[in-house]
């Protein structure tokens, strides 16, 4: 199985919701992660065929699907929000793709179980939607998706409406049912824990782009780009500005040698994940910023400091444990300069091979 | 019991922090169960006491003074009982008019619920025609009802009328809703169904637009036919609002007066005497005060009992 996009746009309301989207998907899950109004929902319908593109093909198993009409295709989706026939009972429910794709009597039947046991929903055949909970009723809406065998399965953060222990016990279920699945199966989130958990290959949206494609923990590590490491972050990226001066990164009064080449002068951007933000000196070779505590947030396993530095910017300190802190007290925060990724003023990072190189040729 | 006052009040912050004392005679601790008693809702409540007396209580028990006295003059009356309540519903033209309004209703409901649905689905759900299909459809609800009435009587009529006319002289069908009372019906039900359809149109339309569109693109992609679209995703979503359309047309069906009345009089013959003519003619044609409190109350608890068994069956139905 294999889904192709070629050059898919997407014009709404005199707005591009997608530029020109390439992506070559195999069968298997393949995670799309990005921000709310990235484009996932649209892409997803693109796919499935609710949507037609403006330009661009898609194009599954070699065949060209673009003009084909959503009841001829072999798609099927679930939504964030639990959509199921309120008046039909949970089997007929699941039942109704099979019954509308002809399939024998007791092939139905026997599929409808099986799909609802591996959902855990086995006992809950007779019932109603309305009188299942809510994970119960996300349940069936992926079993009736996958009753019938498909070339495509969409799941648009199917997990998004559910409490969060539904939502990481469903999540466990899908990972382990839909990694080897024979069809392309393209899952949604907007939750970057989602998509690093899931840890399949991964599509990073973003303003109907596709800023980077390939293993979610990698990029994860090494952002390509201030885009793809503020998608992927969350509690969101602390930003801070600097300059480049003879090869050093000058920020906020401290400096540390930079990771890639450029001319003194220019503006980068320095961007740390709040939990490698310290207020115990780690190393010797780290970025001091004096500030005063303005809150902190406990959550019980983590406390969250929010912390004002001296040109009034915020800095969030993701702190183990929980961790008493008096609003208004003086305090330092610590950085490790290996853990801060520097991006150039167009969002680019700047990356030590580049330096290495230069180091090599100049 | 002790009368006494208890705060109970915390704050994490800083707050102060009052316990209440423990009652001193050491008799068990009665804090749930002791309330400061104020009267001063009575006083709020007595506004709405008065003017629900004043425009309902009183004229119905007016009503029911009349249904169990002959009367002669105001000064002249006699107690009779339930006299009145036998005659009235022992009256074989009274009975003839219950008949023939609750035919009317079933029709209407039989016509308006369908019809107004079918109107509801096919009314767009975004766009630009979304506003000019609402107004377009509720036009006719805008009309005051003698008005609806004069427009039918003219348009029906054979001689002038553009409906009436084009019947007779191009389909070359003889109608005349002034001597025939068939056509008499025809008229007086198209005229409601079309006064009335829109208000079941756009109550079902409300419901219609509740519904999120991913319901709508779960059943495409399922390749569920517009029949089972409207069956298993549409109807189901409407049976609140439709519950509502029932009742209201049944209720405002079953006491209909001022259409038929200005379009034939209740006529021709007694063919769209419908039970409130009847009692407007006994009331106030004939000043007949006892029988026509009698026929109010007996009126009034059909319409009471009919709607209830609806709404019990409507609600019961849904689950």
């Amino acid at each position: 199985m294999a889904l192709v996009l070629d050059g898919v746009r997407v014009r709404q309301r005199g707005e591009t919701w997608l530029h020109d989207i390439h992506l070559e998907l195999s069968s298997g899950m393949t995670t799309l992660v990005g921000p709310m109004a990235a484009g996932k929902t649209t892409l997803m319908r693109v796919v499935g065929g609710l949507l037609p593109p403006d330009a661009g093909r898609v194009v599954v198993n070699g065949k060209d699907v673009t003009a084909i009409s959503v009841r001829k295709r072999s798609v099927a989706f679930v939504y964030q929000q639990f959509i199921n026939y309120p008046s039909l009972s949970v089997y007929e429910n699941i039942a109704s793709p099979l019954r509308m794709a002809r399939f024998p009597k007791k092939d139905m039947d026997r599929r409808v179980h099986e799909v609802a046991e591996i959902m855990g929903i086995g006992d809950l055949l007779d019932r109603r939607p309305a009188e299942l909970s809510g994970g119960q009723q996300q349940r069936t809406a992926i079993a009736r998706a996958l009753a019938r065998p498909v070339d495509v399965l969409l799941l648009d953060e199917p997990l998004a409406n559910l409490d969060f222990k539904l939502r990481e016990q469903l999540r466990g279920d899908l990972k382990d049912m839909f990694r080897d699945s024979p069809s392309v199966v393209l899952y949604s989130t907007a939750d970057p824990a989602e998509a690093l958990t899931f840890a399949s290959p991964t599509v990073v949206l973003g303003e109907g782009r596709v800023l980077d494609v390939g293993e979610v923990a990698d990029m994860y590590a090494q952002p390509p780009t201030l885009a793809v490491a503020a998608t992927l972050s969350d509690p969101p990226l602390n930003l801070l500005p600097g300059v480049v001066r003879e090869g050093r990164i000058e920020c906020l009064g401290s400096s540390f040698p930079s990771p890639g080449a450029h001319a003194s002068g220019r503006n980068v951007v320095l961007a740390v994940r709040p939990h490698q933000v310290t207020i115990e000196r780690s190393g010797s070779d780290v970025l001091e910023f004096p500030a005063e505590i303005r809150l902190a947030e406990v959550t019980g396993s983590e406390t969250f400091l929010h912390l004002m530095l001296a040109d009034g910017r915020h800095l969030v300190a993701q702190l183990a444990g929980t961790q008493l802190f008096t609003p208004g007290e003086r305090t330092v925060a610590y950085v490790d300069p290996a853990h801060i990724f520097v991006f150039d003023d167009a969002g680019g990072r700047l990356l030590a091979t580049s330096a290495a190189e230069v180091d090599l040729h100049g | 019991m002790t009368e006494q006052s208890v705060t109970v009040a915390g704050s994490p912050v800083g707050g102060e922090i009052v316990t209440a004392a423990a009652p001193q005679d050491g008799t068990p601790d009665t804090r749930a169960s002791v309330k400061p008693k104020n009267n001063r809702a009575w006083f709020l409540v007595l506004p709405v006491v008065v003017s629900v007396a004043f425009t309902a209580v009183i004229p119905l028990m007016t009503v029911v003074n009349f249904s169990v006295q002959d009367i002669f003059s105001p000064d002249d009356r006699i107690f009779v009982g339930l006299e009145w309540f036998r005659s009235v519903s022992r009256d074989p033209e009274i009975r003839a008019a219950f008949v023939r309004t609750l035919l009317f209703s079933a029709q209407v409901l039989l016509l308006e619920i369908p019809l107004g649905v079918a109107l509801a689905v096919a009314m767009p759900r975004r766009g630009i025609w979304v506003s000019a299909a609402l107004v377009i459809v509720a036009l006719p609800l805008l009309i005051p009802w003698n008005v609806v009435g004069t427009i039918w009587q003219i348009f029906a009529r054979a001689d002038i009328g553009l409906g009436g006319w084009t019947i007779n002289n191009v389909l070359g069908i003889d109608f005349n809703y002034t001597l025939d009372s068939t056509d008499a019906w025809i008229t007086v039900l198209i005229m409601d169904v079309w006064h009335w359809t829109p208000l079941v149109a756009l109550l079902a339309y409300a419901g219609l637009r509740s519904i999120p569109d991913p319901y709508f693109q779960a059943a495409q992609i399922d390749g569920a036919s517009a029949w089972a679209t409207f069956r298993h995703i549409q109807l189901p979503r409407l049976r609140g609002v439709l519950t509502i359309a029932i009742l209201l047309r049944f209720m405002d069906s079953f006491m209909i007066y001022t259409e038929p009345f200005v379009v034939t009089g209740g006529g021709p013959g007694n063919a769209t005497s419908f039970l409130s003519i009847l009692l407007s003619k006994i009331a106030v044609g004939q000043f007949d005060l006892g029988p026509a409190g009698a026929f109010s109350l007996l009126y009034f608890l059909v319409v009471q009992i009919v709607s209830y068994v609806f709404f019990t069956v409507l609600t019961r139905a849904g689950r």
